[in-house]
């Protein structure tokens, strides 16, 4: 029992790439074999996912190192000191965004074995739904950069596949494609920034070269390439532009992943600035640019979901303009904690909202974009102007639709409210300025989201859905699981901050923890 | 497409393509001592496939050889290597271990010191996986090939 409590870490990716390589052998076997499988195999990684995160919580840093004998934190004596193998290491930060991986990785399963069933080709869907969520528990999990790449390129293709795979026409697949092209760009640009640091430092360990960083010009560079590249993967706004079409044509659930996943990108940007350089760039000037990255993203995002008639191009549009404010409270954090005239714990409180408002943007943009897919699936368009009335037939997707959009929106007692107040509270201390547009952009998606709600649910029962049907079951739980989660993390955001933001926060900001825990002292 | 090539070209591709197949595991074998692996390996013997399918007739290809047969191969390769990964677990090593290495066994032969021509029987589950990698790669790109090509064909039957 040991052995396998001490490969957990290593069970989360193994268990996703094993589903998912036996998913087209199992397919034969006929669709409810197949679904049945693909849900073992998820349930099993997010079990997986959750247990490495309450170990990682209640013992501290796990450093999983890939075939060895046992594990230990001696550094084998052939390595010249530094752990030269291939690790995971996973610090509190990284357990709390596997706990939203492993969270939505389920649901989105559930979820898309109900909603696939009238589609072909399912056996290549769920093998590369699969491949998406381990190369995310990748992209978390991993302690070395090369590493990320791979699992960000895993993702990245996985993801633009699962964009294309309804075709529609084409448009889709130009979504896709679209995807696809700008994530080999950034994931290029990533890997140039990785050689740069490997011809200096000698290593591909995160711990080690942060431990190494004498902050060149060559790093520098580095720096604005890592920055570049994940600033476009998480789709903050100057490199936006593939949000909304691939948000849009993906399968709803999928789309609930590939939020996931951008936040993964979002996690390695805060690990590049904190940790990898940690200590060493200045922090005032980039925490400058998260900020101005995360107002420009706020603003516009919403400003631009305010006309779309398409709902989920809207959704898409709202995800760039919550992650400005992921961008904003980390970026303040960055910013203030430097700051000699604030006091600390501004600065705490600040990077406390922004990663406690990564998990809530997860869980509510998870829940409307599956209660979209809903919609798309039951009504076949996804145009506000042809929908109506649905609050009659579909009495349960209007609540969940309800509580994501008043979470979104930041109304008590749900979720999005207890994370926007964080970033309120301390953006105000720090520039009023900022936590004015903050507020605004929050009336502003309020005012978004009352026009969707009441042009998809309000109104006469609409002739050509007299009888549509309430979703399917699987559906059902898949986004009462997360609405029970956005309304628990709302009444009592204390204890969550408490159990699993503080701790991420404070990994975070600990850089000299990070490298301790991997090179043990040295 | 639809069209096979001359007869000396038909002639020639059958028999480079033994050669080719040969040569192709020939790399994947010896992917641990040699320059190349797996995937190397894997993209010959796959070249192999689509030198059979330019110079024959697509139809007379798939009367060989299935798309099924194909997509065996590159499931199969790739659960030999995440099983030869995972069978380490169960041995009470962590995910990864190269449990065969220096055990006298399959592939565990023990590298003598100095300089040595090179021995085939080492290196534990680094040649498994090679093969596995290699299986893989020859499925997945032939099948790549056979879409493109059935696409070709469709095409041109829509003009």
């Amino acid at each position: 029992m040991d052995i396998l409590f001490d490969n957990l870490p290593g069970l989360l990716i193994a268990i996703p790439l094993l589903g998912a390589f036996l998913t087209p052998l199992l397919s034969r076997a006929g669709d409810s074999v197949r679904n049945t499988w693909v849900l073992i195999i998820t349930g099993l990684s997010s079990v997986c996912g959750l247990l490495v995160a309450s170990r990682v919580l209640e013992t501290g840093t796990i450093v999983y190192t890939f075939g060895v004998n046992t594990v230990s934190n001696i550094i084998p004596p052939d390595s010249g000191g530094i752990p030269i193998r291939i690790i995971f290491t996973i610090d509190p930060m990284n357990a709390f965004m596997l706990i939203i991986a492993a969270i939505v990785g389920f649901c989105i399963t559930l979820y898309s074995v109900s909603s696939m069933e009238k589609l072909s080709g399912k056996d290549g869907f769920f093998t590369l739904v699969l491949l998406l969520i381990a190369g995310v528990y990748g992209m978390i999990a991993t302690g070395d950069l090369f590493n990320f790449f791979v699992f960000l390129e895993i993702s990245s293709l996985a993801g633009a596949a699962l964009v294309a795979y309804r075709i529609d026409k084409g448009v889709a697949a130009e979504a896709g494609l679209k995807y696809a092209a700008l994530s080999t760009i950034g994931g290029m640009l990533f890997l140039v920034g990785v050689g740069l640091l490997f011809a200096q430092y000698n290593s591909l360990n995160m711990a080690v070269i942060a431990d190494r960083m004498q902050l060149t010009g060559l790093d520098i560079i580095a720096f604005v390439l890592f920055f570049t590249a994940l600033a476009m993967k998480c789709g903050a706004v100057p490199m936006h532009f593939w949000t909304p079409d691939s948000y849009a044509m993906a399968p709803s659930a999928i789309t609930a992943f590939l939020v996931v996943s951008s936040q993964a990108s979002l996690y390695a940007l805060f690990r590049v600035c904190f940790t990898l350089y940690g200590g060493q760039i200045n922090p005032l000037t980039v925490g400058w640019v998260i900020i101005i990255l995360g107002i420009l993203s706020m603003f516009i995002g919403v400003t631009m979901a305010i006309p779309q008639k398409d709902v989920k191009r809207l959704m898409a549009y709202h995800a760039v303009s919550q992650t400005g404010y992921m961008l904003l409270g980390v970026g303040v954090g960055l910013a203030a904690l430097s700051s000699t005239c604030l006091s600390q714990s501004i600065g705490i409180m600040a990077l406390k909202g922004g990663l406690f408002h990564i998990m809530n943007h997860a869980l509510y943009k998870g829940l409307l974009f599956l209660t979209a897919g809903v919609i798309f699936y039951r009504c076949g368009t996804r145009n506000l102007n042809q929908l109506g009335g649905l609050g009659h037939n579909m009495k349960w997707t209007m609540v969940f639709f309800m509580i994501g959009a008043l979470a979104i929106a930041g109304i008590p007692p749900f979720n999005g409210f207890a994370s926007k107040l964080m970033i309120y509270e301390s953006t105000f201390l720090f520039n009023p300025l900022l936590a004015v547009i903050a507020m605004v952009v929050s009336i502003l998606t309020l005012a978004s989201f009352v026009k969707v709600f009441h042009s998809m649910f309000m109104g006469p029962k609409l002739p050509e859905y007299e009888d549509v049907k309430e979703a399917p079951t699987p559906m059902l739980i898949a986004m009462g699981i997360l609405a029970i989660l956005v309304v628990l993390f709302g009444i009592f955001p204390q204890q969550v901050v408490d159990a699993l933001v503080a701790p991420a926060a404070s990994a975070l900001i600990d850089y000299q923890g990070y490298i301790t825990a991997v090179l043990g002292g040295a | 497409m639809s069209d096979s090539m001359s007869k000396i070209i038909r002639t020639t591709a059958d028999v480079m393509f033994m050669f080719i197949v040969v040569f192709g595991f020939y790399i994947v074998l010896h992917g641990h001592l040699t320059p190349g692996g797996g995937f190397q390996g894997g993209a010959v013997i796959a070249t192999g496939f689509i030198l059979l399918i330019v110079a024959h007739k697509l139809d007379d290809f798939l009367g060989w050889f299935k798309k099924k047969a194909f997509q065996n191969f590159e499931m199969s390769g790739l659960v030999l290597f995440i099983g030869t990964a995972l069978a380490a677990i169960p041995l009470g090593y962590l995910f990864f271990r190269n449990f065969l290495c220096g055990t006298g066994g399959l592939f565990g032969q023990v590298v003598p010191y100095g300089i040595n021509p090179g021995f085939l029987n080492t290196a534990g589950t680094i040649p498994i996986m090679n093969i596995a990698v290699g299986i893989e790669v020859l499925g997945g790109l032939s099948i790549i090939i056979l879409y493109m090509t059935s696409g070709i064909s469709n095409h041109e039957e829509g003009e």
